[in-house]
């Protein structure tokens, strides 16, 4: 660590360097897979993260992870995953991650176990695999209902076993590019006492999750701002179907402080009902072969259209029983779903129905990798997880997630340890592009207050209102427009952000900077929502209403411009190969392969 | 947007519009750093179901913007709003305010750590504990052959959310300041799992005893009193290392065995068949 002294002149901020060859922003499942391959090779790694250790979005997956590793059906096969990830993807998926995805998935579950992870099981004493929406076989290791939190806790120990340089509540504010526009580093503060580090690392791998905080209505905590898309759009790095965002059929109505709050799809997969307020199961009037176990999207929108047509519950849901597994079932398979409800909404699901509505959950869109090894557009700069696009398309299986966290992960943690390898420059940058960072993070609390000073939480609150009624489930295209001239105006005002207090532990300080990634990445959302003028996974548009084969060959890429405008550009899927395209020929003829 | 999608997406965000008259809520909030702290009253606008973390949400939104508190999932599966409402530890995101009825409700921070600001504690100790814990290692390649009887124990210790309201309760660590010389409750329970894995191959009943010192704990259950997960932290995890501990250090037989081997007398495997009878 090197502490420079200030040198008199009153606007220079003393901060900290840290050296690393790969520094890792973001501690959910991508990044601490991502370390742990680093740290392995013998590299110098840090972890930053916004958050303690062990409280990443990562925390809340609770159905399980997708591998088909034939445990329970014998007939699975990583060519049956493939196509059911392709299927669930409408087909706009980087066919080469899903072919990698689903190769690589039984290997990481196994991983897991070998470092401690432990899974239900079956009678023969394997990890046993639950069903799961639009997978073909029973697929999903897990435990109980609480799958995420084994697998952060797992990750978590293993890295703490490393040299790992773990940097908690440390918030990144940019990536610090050299004369030649590689990333050399990032510059953060301490959310404790707001002192600023300054990261060289040779390589830098983003994975900092999602950002469903851009809605209202969401299942994502608070941490889930967009941050690592936008670092990495600001430096250059293209971005792949930024339209796409998941809506969960089910999440909670009520009461209304945990509207939107997760039901686990492990209900579902355990044989829980859809119904509406006449009691009819529904689903078989959308999905009659697959019903409640469809895709996510086709559900999001059944429960969505039965609440339109009038047959909603009281609270303007539908109906989720499992009554049927008893409290006992519902002990051993959702115990966590029978706390939350009992506990937050007086509801006994062992008795009584839950009611659900759909949820911002996850966004399938993101920062553009090669599949390989999870480089982005950007030299020196990977990314993993959640915060990449391409894997799932244009609609996520459950149980593809916390898969998708460890095999690419640790593919984004060789990427950069090759790089790393590769090359030698330095990573030094001129100071006063760190001061002049520093000024900008400090200034919506040090600015003089003026007439025109916003709240960032009330800029939020705005912002998330905009997006609920523009570019929510249901989409057009007067709506969506009408969306992004809200966004940009309040694009416009985010320079007033104002906040009091000082830099110890100030809230309204961290959520001054998350406004902009929040503003950022909900433009660059409703401009491709604009541009994909069809019904495809998640991306449902009233005025196309129908899927366009036009469009299921097309990636929508955006990229920051010359003058800070997005770019748009509608890119080709490159031709799949023989031995892919064959397994999606036999599936649509009906074979299972 | 179309008539029809724009209202029914509002029908399902309204239909819980409350009509009646507004009622509030009023909080007391310690504000204020270690040396410099005291409990502030707050009014909010109280709502149906409403958890004492989204009336502290509201006030730091609409009243204090500089107001910390600690949270993430707000579905009590982080463990991260930890705090002591009235006196007691409880995560912020599963209490009711409704609960706290005819009382007076005081939020604090967790007090068995140095207050960092407000309501947020410096819990970073309890990660510099766990990075002495022997990880998990095994001599086996998984995939493991595990049947349910051999793990449905070890379900319930790896339920912990590390919200560390047992560490905050426990005696050694909040009134007797021994942190020195004590894990607390919270590792326990991951020692437990990882004692009892029938995969794991590490012998942690030395730095059990002596580095994490669980002979200070004197059981008095406050820590199974406050676990969010229902953990029975005392009777499933620390009395059974105790007794480990006592039958392989006061046991004069394994004493013996001890001092010839070298180490523990029987492996977790060793142990578990013996028990089982085979």
């Amino acid at each position: 660590m090197v502490d420079l002294e200030t040198n008199g002149s009153r606007n220079r901020e003393n901060f900290e360097v840290r050296e690393h060859d790969v520094l890792i922003i973001g501690a959910g499942g991508a990044g601490m897979r991502a370390a742990v391959e680093a740290a392995g090779k013998g590299l110098s790694v840090g972890i930053v993260t916004k958050s303690l250790l062990g409280k990443a979005h990562t925390v809340m997956a609770e159905g399980g992870m997708a591998a088909a590793i034939g445990n329970v059906d014998p007939e699975d096969s990583w060519r049956q995953h493939f196509i059911d990830t392709m299927k669930g993807g409408k087909f706009i998926n980087n066919w080469r991650m899903a072919e990698i995805h689903a190769k690589e998935s039984p290997d990481r579950a196994y991983e897991l176990e070998q470092w401690g992870a432990l899974f239900n099981r079956t009678p023969e004493g394997k990890i046993s695999q639950r069903p799961f929406g639009a997978h073909t076989y029973r697929r999903l290791a897990h435990v109980g209902d609480r799958t995420g939190l084994e697998l952060i806790r797992t990750m978590q120990e293993k890295v703490l076993a490393t040299d790992t340089k773990v940097y908690m509540e440390t918030t990144v504010t940019k990536l610090l590019q050299d004369a030649s526009g590689r990333v050399v580093g990032a510059l953060a503060y301490t959310r404790e006492n707001g002192k600023f580090i300054h990261y060289k690392a040779k390589a830098v791998v983003m994975a900092t999750g999602g950002w469903g905080r851009i809605f209202k209505v969401t299942s994502n905590s608070w941490e889930g701002t967009g941050d690592g898309a936008i670092l990495a759009y600001d430096v250059g790095a293209e971005m792949v179907d930024m339209e796409m965002v998941q809506f969960h059929p089910t999440g909670m109505v009520w009461p209304p402080g945990v509207r939107g709050l997760l039901v686990t799809e492990g209900v579902r997969g355990e044989g829980g009902v859809l119904k509406n307020s006449e009691g009819k199961r529904y689903m078989g009037d959308y999905d009659p072969e697959r019903m409640e176990l469809s895709s996510r999207d086709v559900v999001a929108r059944a429960n969505f259209s039965e609440v339109q047509a009038g047959r909603g519950s009281e609270h303007g849901g539908v109906y989720l029983d499992i009554t049927h597994l008893g409290y006992e079932g519902i002990m051993q398979k959702l115990p966590t779903m029978h706390e939350q409800f009992l506990k937050l909404a007086d509801v006994d699901i062992a008795k009584e129905s839950m009611e659900v509505f759909p949820t911002i959950h996850y966004t399938m869109g993101g920062i553009k990798v090669e599949p390989e090894h999870c480089a982005t557009t950007v030299p020196g700069l990977f990314a993993a997880g959640e915060c990449s696009g391409g894997l799932h398309g244009a609609n996520r299986l459950g149980g593809n997630s916390l898969s998708d966290l460890l095999v690419f992960g640790r593919r984004a943690g060789i990427g950069a340890v090759e790089y790393v390898e590769q090359n030698t420059h330095g990573t030094d940058i001129p100071e006063a592009d760190v001061q002049t960072e520093i000024r900008r993070v400090l200034d919506p609390m040090e600015r003089t207050k003026s007439d025109k000073d916003e709240s960032p939480y009330l800029l939020q609150s705005e912002l998330q209102d905009v997006m609920m009624e523009h570019a929510n489930l249901v989409r057009d295209e007067d709506a969506l427009k009408e969306g992004l001239g809200k966004i940009l105006a309040i694009k416009d005002r985010v320079p007033n952000v104002k906040v009091g207090g000082n830099r110890l532990f100030n809230p309204g300080w961290h959520t001054a900077q998350d406004i902009k990634y929040l503003v950022q990445v909900s433009e660059l959302i409703v401009r491709c929502a604009i541009e994909r003028k069809e019904k495809r996974g998640s991306q449902w548009r009233l005025d196309h209403d129908e899927l366009v084969d036009e469009y299921g060959s097309i990636n929508f890429i955006t990229k920051k411009g010359p003058q800070g405008e997005v770019e748009i550009e509608r890119r080709e899927i490159p031709p799949m190969p023989g031995h892919l395209s064959e397994l999606l020929d036999e599936s649509a003829k009906g074979a299972k392969v | 947007m179309t008539e029809n999608g724009n209202s029914a997406a509002r029908a399902g965000a309204a239909a819980v519009a409350d009509d009646g008259p507004k009622k509030t809520v009023k909080l007391n909030i310690f504000r204020g750093t270690e040396e410099d702290g005291k409990e502030v009253e707050y009014e909010v606008e109280l709502a149906e179901g409403m958890v004492v973390l989204d009336a502290v949400l509201k006030i730091q939104a609409e009243q204090e913007d500089d107001l910390a508190v600690r949270w993430n999932c707000k579905a009590a599966h982080c463990g991260s709003c930890s705090a002591e409402i009235n006196g007691k530890p409880k995560l912020l995101c599963k209490s009711r305010v409704e609960e706290y009825e005819g009382q007076e409700i005081h939020v604090q921070p967790l007090h068995a750590f140095p207050i960092i600001k407000d309501l947020v504690s410096d819990v970073s100790w309890n990660y510099e504990v766990s990075k002495g814990i022997k990880p998990f290692t095994s001599d086996e390649q998984a995939p493991f052959t595990m049947y349910e009887e051999d793990v449905e124990r070890l379900y319930e210790p790896k339920k912990c959310i590390e919200c560390f309201m047992c560490q905050d309760v426990c005696h050694v660590l909040r009134t007797h300041n021994k942190h020195e010389e004590f894990a607390g409750p919270r590792f326990f329970v991951r020692n437990q799992w990882l004692e009892m894995h029938p995969m794991d191959n590490q012998d942690r009943l030395e730095d059990v005893k002596e580095k994490d010192g669980v002979g200070l704990c004197n059981i008095t259950k406050c820590c199974t009193e406050v676990c969010p997960v229902g953990i029975k932290i005392t009777d499933n995890s620390i009395i059974p290392l105790k007794e480990r501990v006592a039958d392989e250090y006061y046991d004069p037989a394994k004493w013996l065995m001890r001092k010839i081997r070298g180490r523990k007398s029987m492996t977790n495997r060793e142990a578990e068949a013996a028990k089982n009878g085979n």
